[in-house]
C-alpha cells in the first residue's frame, strides 16, 4: 500500500494552474461536481515515486479566499472544513512568476489558514523574458514553504513539484505573514472561543462568509450574528484593511527577492496585437468573422461524423432487428432505447467542435478581448459580455451553451443567460424549417441574387436571436438580484493554444453531454414508445381486426398495408389519443391533432418532427425520403373542408411554434443541473411555450 | 506652488482619462468596490495607464501592477487618482 497524499491546487486564473494539473495527472483524472456548487471539480492521481502517491483536487481559479462568486467558496470550504471528504494534507498555489505582487495574496491567506503549502512559481519563462530576477531560495527562506520555479507547458519543473509534494511536512512551516488577529482582536478571539475555531484567519472567513458555508454546525449562525452585533463587526473595512496589510508584507518581500534587471518593454507582442483585435471598428469586425468560420465549420466539420453515426446507428438497428426474434423486446430495444441513444450521439461531433473552438479562444487569451469588445452592448439587454459565448454556441445546441454560462460570475446575468439561451435557433430546429420552407416557400429568386427559401430561413434564425434579446432586456427588470455585477477582468497575454488542453476539453464536455442528457433523452424516448406503441386494448385490437380482412389484403401490397396499419395504429396509441385531446387547444394555431402527435414527440427533442410526420403520413423515416415526407404532406387535405393542410399560415404558424416553444428534454435536464433547482427549467418550460403559442396564434391569423 | 494652482487642482477618477494617459490610484470611493480592485493588484501609490477604450466608450482596459485589467466605466469611476498639475 502506497502512501496517499491528497493535495488541493490552487491559484489565480490565467496562471497555467489547469496545465499544472494537466502535468501532474495526465490522463488519469475525473471530473464531478462539488456538492451544491456549479464548479468543475477535477481530481486526479499522480506516482509521485514508489512509494507515494498524491491525489491532486484542482479547485477553481480565484484570486482571493474571499469569493467573487458565490460558488468559489468552495476553495474556502475544502481548506478549511477539516471534516471535508476533500481536506487537503496540502495545498500547492500556483502563481504567475511574471506578476508575483498579485498572485502572493491569494497564497498568504491560504498560508495563514495553516494548512502545510508548496508554491510553484509558474510562467518563470515569461518572468525571465520581461527582464524579473527572482531569488527563489530566499523567497523560499522568507515564506518557509518550498518553492518551484515551473514551466508547465514545457513540463519543466514538473519533476520537482512532485519531489517536493513527496516530501511535504505534515506540519505547516510557513512563517507568519500579517498579524490577522490583530485586526479585530475581541472579536476573533471570541468567534475562536465560541466556535472553537483554532485559526484567527479561519474565524475570519467564518464571519465573513457564514451565510453561504455549508460545513458551519448548525446553531453557529445564531452565535456569529450575535458577535457581529456586539463586537459591531464591519466586514468590509476589516478586509480592505486585512488586504492593504498582505500588499505591505508582500511589498517588503518582494524587494528583498525580486530584481527588475532589464525595463520591461514598452510595446509588447500582446500590444501589438491589441491595436488590431480590441479596434473599436475592426475589433468588432474580426469577431464577425471568427464567428462565421466557427459556424461554417460545426456546420461543415461535423456533417461527415454525423452522418456516420447515423448510418451506424441504423445498420446496428437493422442488424439488431435480424438478430433478435421479432418481438415487444426487440422493438423497444431498437425503436426506444437505441433510437434515443442515437438521438444524444449525434449531436455529439457538433458539441465537440464547438468546445474545441472556445477552448482555443480561451487558451489563446483571445475569449478576454470578446468578452471585453461586447460587454457594453449586452449589458444593454441585461446580459454581459461573459454572455456572448453561451448565445451563440446556442445557434449549435443549448446544451453546451448553457454549460457555458458557467464563466459568468453574477448569478442574475447568468440565470437570465441560460433562461434566453434556447431561444437561439439550434440545429435541431433546422431540419423542421427546412421541411415546411420547403412545403410552402416557392424556391425562387427576388432582386436576381436572393433566393426566397433562404430569406426564410435566415427570417428564423433572426427572429429567434431577438426574441432572446427582447426577452433578456424583460427578465433584467423581472429578476431581482442584490449582487452587484462586475466585470473587473484580467487581459491575459496571447499564447499558443495547448492541444492537449483542446482536446481534454472536447473530450470532457462531449462526455457530461452523453451522460448528463443521454439519461434524460433515453428516458423520455422509452416513455414516447410506450406511449406510441400501446393503446387502449379494444382500439388496437379493432384496428388489428380491420386490417387482418381478406379485403385490406388484397387492396394493399403487404408493405403498403403494414404502412397504413401503423399509422392507423399510432392513430389510436394512447400519444394518438394524447393528440386528438389536445386538437381543439392547438387548432386556433391552424394544427390538427397530427400536428399535436408531432408537437408531443417534439418535446422529447424537436428533431423527432420530421420522423413522426414520416410515421403519421407512413413513408419511411429517413432522410432521402425527406421529399416523400413532403409530397405527402403536401396532399395532406382537411377531412372537413377538403383544403391542404399546410398552408403558409400553418406552416409558419408551426414554424413560430419551434422557434419558441421549449422541446427539449436535454435542455431542461442541463438547466436544472446548472440552477440546482426545478423552478428555472419549468419557469422556461412555461414561459417559452406560452410565448410560442400566442406567437403562433398571431401568426396564424393574421397569414389565414 | 503657483498662486491659484489649487483651483486647479482636481480630483480626478481613473474613468475620466484619455487613452494612452496615465495617473497614480490615491483612493476608492465604494469601499465593496475598493476590496476587489486591492485584491486585483489595483492600491494607492500604484500608477494606472489606460491601454484602450472598447466601442461607445465602456469598458476600459488599463495596465496597473504590471498586468493588464479591464473594467467598466463604472468601476473605473470608484478610483481616485492622485491630483497632478
Amino acid at each position: 500500500m502506497k502512501n496517499l497524499i491528497r493535495v488541493a491546487l490552487l491559484g489565480n486564473p490565467n496562471t497555467g494552474k489547469s496545465t499544472v494539473f494537466n502535468s501532474l495527472t495526465g490522463l488519469h483524472q475525473k471530473v464531478g461536481n462539488f456538492p451544491g456548487v456549479t464548479v468543475d471539480k477535477k481530481t486526479g492521481h499522480c506516482t509521485l515515486s514508489d512509494t507515494h502517491v498524491a491525489e491532486i483536487i484542482d479547485l477553481p481559479g480565484i484570486y482571493s479566499l474571499y469569493p467573487k462568486a458565490k460558488d468559489e467558496r468552495i476553495a474556502f470550504e475544502v481548506l478549511a472544513d477539516k471534516k471535508n471528504k476533500l481536506h487537503p494534507d496540502a495545498a500547492v498555489v500556483v502563481a504567475d512568476a511574471s506578476n508575483l505582487k498579485r498572485n502572493l495574496l491569494l497564497f498568504t491567506q491560504v498560508a495563514d489558514l495553516k494548512i502545510p503549502v508548496i508554491l510553484a512559481l509558474n510562467m518563470i519563462d515569461v518572468a525571465e523574458k520581461a527582464g524579473l530576477k527572482i531569488d527563489i531560495d530566499k523567497l523560499s527562506r522568507k515564506l518557509g514553504v518550498p518553492v518551484i520555479p515551473l514551466n508547465a507547458r514545457n513540463k519543466q519543473g514538473i519533476a520537482e513539484l512532485k519531489a517536493a509534494i513527496a516530501r511535504v511536512s505534515p506540519v505547516p512551516t510557513q512563517k507568519k505573514t500579517i498579524d490577522v488577529a490583530s485586526l479585530e482582536p475581541a472579536f476573533l478571539s471570541e468567534v475562536q472561543q465560541r466556535l472553537s475555531i483554532e485559526e484567527p484567519y479561519e474565524a475570519l472567513h467564518v464571519a465573513n462568509q457564514y451565510k453561504n458555508l455549508l460545513y458551519l454546525e448548525e446553531g453557529s449562525v445564531p452565535v456569529i450574528e450575535e458577535l457581529i452585533r456586539k463586537h459591531n463587526f464591519q466586514p468590509a473595512k476589516i478586509q480592505l484593511a486585512e488586504t492593504a496589510a498582505r500588499y505591505n508584507y508582500i511589498e517588503e518581500l518582494l524587494s528583498d527577492c525580486v530584481h527588475q534587471e532589464v525595463p520591461p518593454a514598452a510595446e509588447t507582442f500582446t500590444s501589438k496585437i491589441d491595436k488590431v483585435l480590441t479596434h473599436k471598428v475592426f475589433g468588432l469586425l474580426i469577431f464577425v468573422l471568427i464567428l462565421f468560420i466557427i459556424f461554417q465549420s460545426i456546420f461543415s466539420l461535423a456533417e461527415y461524423p454525423m452522418s456516420l453515426i447515423e448510418e451506424g446507428f441504423a445498420s446496428f438497428s437493422g442488424w439488431l432487428i435480424s438478430v433478435m426474434p421479432p418481438g415487444v423486446l426487440t422493438d423497444l430495444l431498437v425503436n426506444g432505447i437505441v433510437a434515443g441513444l442515437g438521438g444524444v450521439v449525434i449531436f455529439v461531433p457538433q458539441i465537440a467542435i464547438l468546445f474545441a473552438f472556445i477552448a482555443v479562444l480561451e487558451d489563446t487569451g483571445y475569449m478576454a478581448r470578446v468578452i471585453f469588445l461586447m460587454d457594453r452592448i449586452m449589458r444593454k439587454v441585461g446580459l454581459n459580455g461573459r454572455s456572448v459565448v453561451p448565445l451563440i454556441s446556442g445557434i449549435a445546441c443549448a446544451v453546451p451553451a448553457i454549460m457555458a454560462t458557467r464563466t459568468i460570475e453574477n448569478w442574475k446575468d447568468r440565470l437570465i443567460t441560460i433562461l434566453v439561451t434556447p431561444l437561439m435557433s439550434c440545429a435541431a430546429r433546422l431540419p423542421v424549417y427546412v421541411l415546411l420552407i420547403s412545403l410552402v416557400v416557392p424556391d425562387e429568386r427576388v432582386a436576381g441574387i436572393f433566393n426566397l427559401q433562404g430569406l426564410a430561413l435566415l427570417f428564423m434564425y433572426l427572429l429567434g436571436l431577438f426574441a432572446a434579446i427582447g426577452v433578456a432586456y424583460l427578465m433584467k427588470f423581472i429578476i431581482g438580484s442584490k449582487e452587484r455585477s462586475f466585470l473587473l477582468m484580467e487581459m491575459p497575454i496571447y499564447r499558443m493554444p495547448r492541444w492537449s488542453n483542446v482536446a481534454m476539453t472536447m473530450y470532457d464536455r462531449a462526455l457530461a453531454f452523453v451522460v448528463q442528457a443521454g439519461r434524460v433523452i433515453i428516458a423520455v424516448s422509452i416513455i414516447l414508445w410506450v406511449m406510441a406503441t400501446y393503446g387502449p386494448r379494444e382500439r388496437m385490437q379493432a384496428v388489428d381486426a380491420k386490417y387482418a380482412t381478406a379485403e385490406m389484403q388484397q387492396r394493399y401490397t403487404p408493405e403498403e398495408l403494414e404502412h397504413h396499419l401503423g399509422s392507423e395504429k399510432l392513430e389510436n396509441s394512447y400519444v394518438g389519443i394524447l393528440g386528438k385531446s389536445i386538437e381543439p387547444v392547438i387548432k386556433p394555431l391552424g394544427f390538427d391533432w397530427k400536428i399535436g402527435i408531432a408537437l408531443i414527440t417534439s418535446f422529447a427533442a424537436r428533431e423527432v418532427f420530421v420522423g413522426t410526420m414520416a410515421t403519421i403520413y407512413s413513408v419511411e423515416a429517413d432522410d432521402s425520403h425527406m421529399d416523400s415526407v413532403r409530397e405527402k404532406m403536401l396532399q395532406a387535405t382537411n377531412p372537413h373542408t377538403g383544403l391542404p393542410v399546410f398552408t403558409i399560415a400553418t406552416a409558419f404558424s408551426l414554424m413560430v411554434f419551434y422557434a419558441f416553444a421549449m422541446q427539449c428534454m436535454s435542455t431542461l435536464a442541463i438547466v436544472q443541473r446548472e440552477t440546482k433547482s426545478w423552478k428555472w427549467p419549468l419557469v422556461q418550460l412555461a414561459y417559452m411555450t406560452g410565448m410560442a403559442y400566442v406567437a403562433s396564434l398571431i401568426t396564424y391569423q393574421l397569414l389565414r | 506652488m503657483q498662486f491659484g494652482a489649487k483651483f486647479r487642482v482636481r480630483f480626478m477618477n481613473l474613468s475620466e482619462l484619455q487613452k494612452g494617459q496615465s495617473g497614480t490610484i490615491s483612493s476608492f470611493s465604494d469601499e465593496e468596490m475598493s476590496v476587489k480592485l486591492m485584491e486585483m493588484g489595483c492600491l494607492p501609490g500604484e500608477s494606472v495607464r489606460v491601454d484602450y477604450i472598447a466601442a461607445f466608450g465602456d469598458p476600459m482596459a488599463v495596465t496597473v501592477a504590471g498586468y493588464q485589467l479591464s473594467m467598466r466605466k463604472s468601476e473605473a469611476a470608484t478610483i481616485i487618482l492622485t491630483p497632478t498639475d
